[in-house]
């Protein structure tokens, strides 16, 4: 799960990482009344959504067309300006290269104090899959996305492996700030806030922690000016973060995403036509690509898990048909522990319910997938039966009207 | 041969009493696996189904049945610790079938194991399989032959998938290693590459990736340089949106970073046996092997 930059900077000052003051609004009143309490000459107005590239992304009315604001951050110098940008902000729709075409609507926006910026810098934690570890990375190039600079100048990115029992060592944090060139106060700072950072990735399981732009004032100081901080999910459903799993704000995720997750399927949407249900991850990928290798387009990733039952696929059928863009579905099983005619049976039965009206082709395969076979057959419903994933994937395919 | 598990593994199941436990133990035992002990902390002392002794601890279940090889149960806030525990008591395979072991245990678990001889399978994975011989995990086994193929996957079903294409074929395999779908892993592509490379009875080998991380272009550069034997490999997630986890922890594009497309233009460079499609798995390895 992902935090809105608001929380994520409740959760730094925890850890003693210095960010500016600010406040959220959900109204351009708020925001006109938040400008007036910080009371500096110059605020920033933020709109908060879990997608990135907000500063380079646009702000539309519902039609997708009409231009609202350009720029999902904007300085406001009086109370008055904070009201309009708000106002222009708080229900537009945010399109940014994260976002897709459909974009996000913006429900709120964080106004927080403007700082005097002598250096931009960079400074993250992400897992580092091939070591196995967390590792801090650091760039004197703040305020573009990481990714970028990894691509263009890859040198340019200072790294250290984080060690989950001793944390960032000091000599670790010196070598990062010497890298970036960094001296005096600013130095000495810096030092404590990659060693905090290095710290909350690993108690709060974090997932993804990121300082960008993390702002060198003029006077030596340090502080996060924005940040982003993605939980993994497996610590939050084992309810080892309790404070933060509090924070989930769902307006942010997927309805039909959402909807999955609390019945405990895992679902990821996506703009094609058929519909997949599939048990295993690997083999649900697998039965997206060969329905796109057969000119057709996968509607969704559907894992039913290994022991599917009637229930659960009853549910799965709700989910996947709640997708307007499903004109037919390709049910893939392969039987291990999950047997053939037990799920038969389920979907005979969810079919039967829920009266399901596009067309289905389902392949079985595995542990008792002759009377499974049977089941589907006898069943009087209009299943096409599939003897492979290729065929499969080709009458799902016909069955669409492709 | 075969390669970690063969007719003379010994198994302990951490958690074996339980319903996961019991109902793949028995799939287990059926299949001529050596399930020599059950650990439960609290049940030892007892007998799992009538036969097998269950021990409070690991170390006391290797003292007393000498098992070799441990396969792990336990739910997700308790796996890591197991693991640890199966390390400790010296066992030097641990294969752990758990999914939903938090990244940053799985993290700590890999710094504990660095400290010692222990190899883990897994975490979040359907086990190995030595057809004929020894089943350490959740796979449907009568879908397996005796053969000359090695497979390693990142995937569970997907893996039955392509034993199912390989032994309609006609070609069995020598063993079928499930590595496991999370971002944190004990075993990686090479180090299971690297045994099949080595196996004598071992002719072939079937890859299967999935996008998210470089593990696959890590294995292509390691196939390129040392592997002599015919590797024929699908990447699956080819059709996956960028930023969205694909039901595994590890399968996710990040920042544009492993996908599909990059895997299998390393894998293909690395002159692999690649197929677009994965119905092609079976057909494109009965082809290579003439």
């Amino acid at each position: 799960m992902n935090l809105h930059e608001y929380q994520a900077k409740q959760v730094l000052s925890k850890y003693g990482i210095p960010t500016l003051q600010g406040r959220v609004a959900e109204s351009p009143e708020q925001a006109a009344e938040a400008f007036r309490a910080l009371g500096t000459p110059v605020c920033a107005v933020k709109v908060q959504t879990h997608a990135g590239g907000r500063g380079k992304g646009a702000i539309y009315e519902k039609d997708l067309k009409t231009l609202r604001l350009q720029g999902g951050v904007k300085i406001a110098k009086s109370a008055d300006e904070a009201r309009d940008l708000a106002a222009k902000m708080l229900g537009g729709t945010l399109v940014t290269i994260q976002t897709g075409a459909k974009g996000r609507v913006i429900r709120k926006v964080f106004v927080e104090a403007g700082c005097d910026i002598a250096r931009e810098l960079y400074l993250g934690c992400v897992l580092d899959r091939k070591i196995g570890k967390p590792v801090i990375m650091a760039s004197a190039e703040g305020g573009v996305e990481i990714e970028e600079v990894a691509k263009r100048n890859p040198a340019a990115i200072l790294r250290q492996p984080v060690d989950v029992a001793h944390l960032l060592r000091p000599f670790q944090a010196r070598l990062l700030a010497w890298g970036l060139g960094l001296s005096g106060d600013a130095f000495k700072q810096f030092c404590a806030m990659a060693a905090a950072i290095a710290k909350m990735y690993v108690e709060r399981d974090c997932s993804l922690l990121e300082i960008n732009p993390l702002v060198v004032t003029k006077a030596g100081g340090v502080i996060a000016l924005d940040c982003k901080m993605g939980i993994d999910d497996r610590a939050v459903e084992l309810k080892k973060q309790a404070e933060i799993a509090e924070m989930r704000d769902v307006a942010e995720e997927d309805p039909i995403e959402h909807e999955a997750h609390t019945i405990g399927l895992s679902y990821v949407s996506m703009d094609g036509n058929i519909g997949c249900m599939v048990n295993g991850a690997g083999l649900a990928m697998a039965t997206m690509d060969i329905i796109q290798y057969a000119g057709a387009k996968p509607a969704n990733f559907l894992d039913v898990g290994g022991g599917a039952n009637k229930e659960q696929v009853k549910k799965a059928f709700k989910l996947l048909l709640a997708n307007p863009g499903v004109k037919a579905v390709l049910i893939n099983i392969f039987g291990g522990i999950l047997r053939c005619d037990v799920l038969a049976q389920g979907i005979v039965d969810a079919v039967k319910e829920i009266e399901v009206k596009v067309p289905i082709v389902v392949r079985l395969e595995g542990t008792n997938v002759e009377k499974g076979r049977e089941i589907l057959a006898k069943s009087g419903l209009k299943l096409t039966s599939a003897a492979d994933m290729a065929d499969a994937a080709q009458k799902v395919k016909q069955a669409a009207g492709l | 041969m075969s390669i970690w598990v063969n007719r003379d593994t010994r198994v302990v199941v951490q958690g074996l009493t339980g319903e996961a436990g019991t109902i793949h133990g028995k799939g287990m035992v059926e299949y001529g696996t050596k399930v020599v002990a059950g650990v439960t902390p609290g049940k030892g002392g007892t007998t799992w189904e009538g036969k097998v002794p269950v021990f409070n601890s690991v170390e006391h279940a290797v003292r007393e049945t000498g098992a070799n090889v441990s396969i792990v149960f336990v739910p997700g806030a308790a796996a890591a610790d197991s693991v640890m525990e199966s390390a400790a008591a010296g066992i030097p395979l641990v294969v752990c079938i758990t999914e939903g072991i938090s990244i940053m245990d799985e993290v700590r678990l890999r710094e504990f194991l660095e400290e010692t001889k222990t190899r883990m399978i897994g975490p979040n994975c359907p086990g190995l399989i030595t057809p004929g011989q020894c089943k350490v995990g959740i796979m449907p086994g009568y879908i397996h032959k005796p053969g000359h193929v090695g497979v390693v996957s990142r995937s569970g079903t997907l893996t039955y998938e392509s034993v199912w294409q390989l032994s309609n074929a006609g070609l069995g395999q020598t063993t079928c290693v499930g590595i496991g779908g999370d971002p944190v892993q004990g075993t990686d592509f090479i180090d299971v590459l690297k045994l099949f490379n080595a196996d004598p009875e071992t002719r072939a080998i079937v890859m299967i990736g999935e996008i998210g991380g470089t593990m696959e272009e890590e294995a292509a550069a390691y196939i390129k340089a040392n592997v002599k034997k015919p590797v024929v490999s699908f990447i699956c997630g080819q059709t996956a949106p960028p930023g969205k986890r694909m039901g595994h922890a590890g399968a996710i594009i990040q920042g544009g970073k492993g996908t599909a497309a990059e895997k299998m233009a390393a894998l293909e460079a690395a002159g692999v046996h690649l197929v677009k499609s994965p119905a092609d798995i079976g057909r494109r390895m009965k082809e290579v092997l003439g």
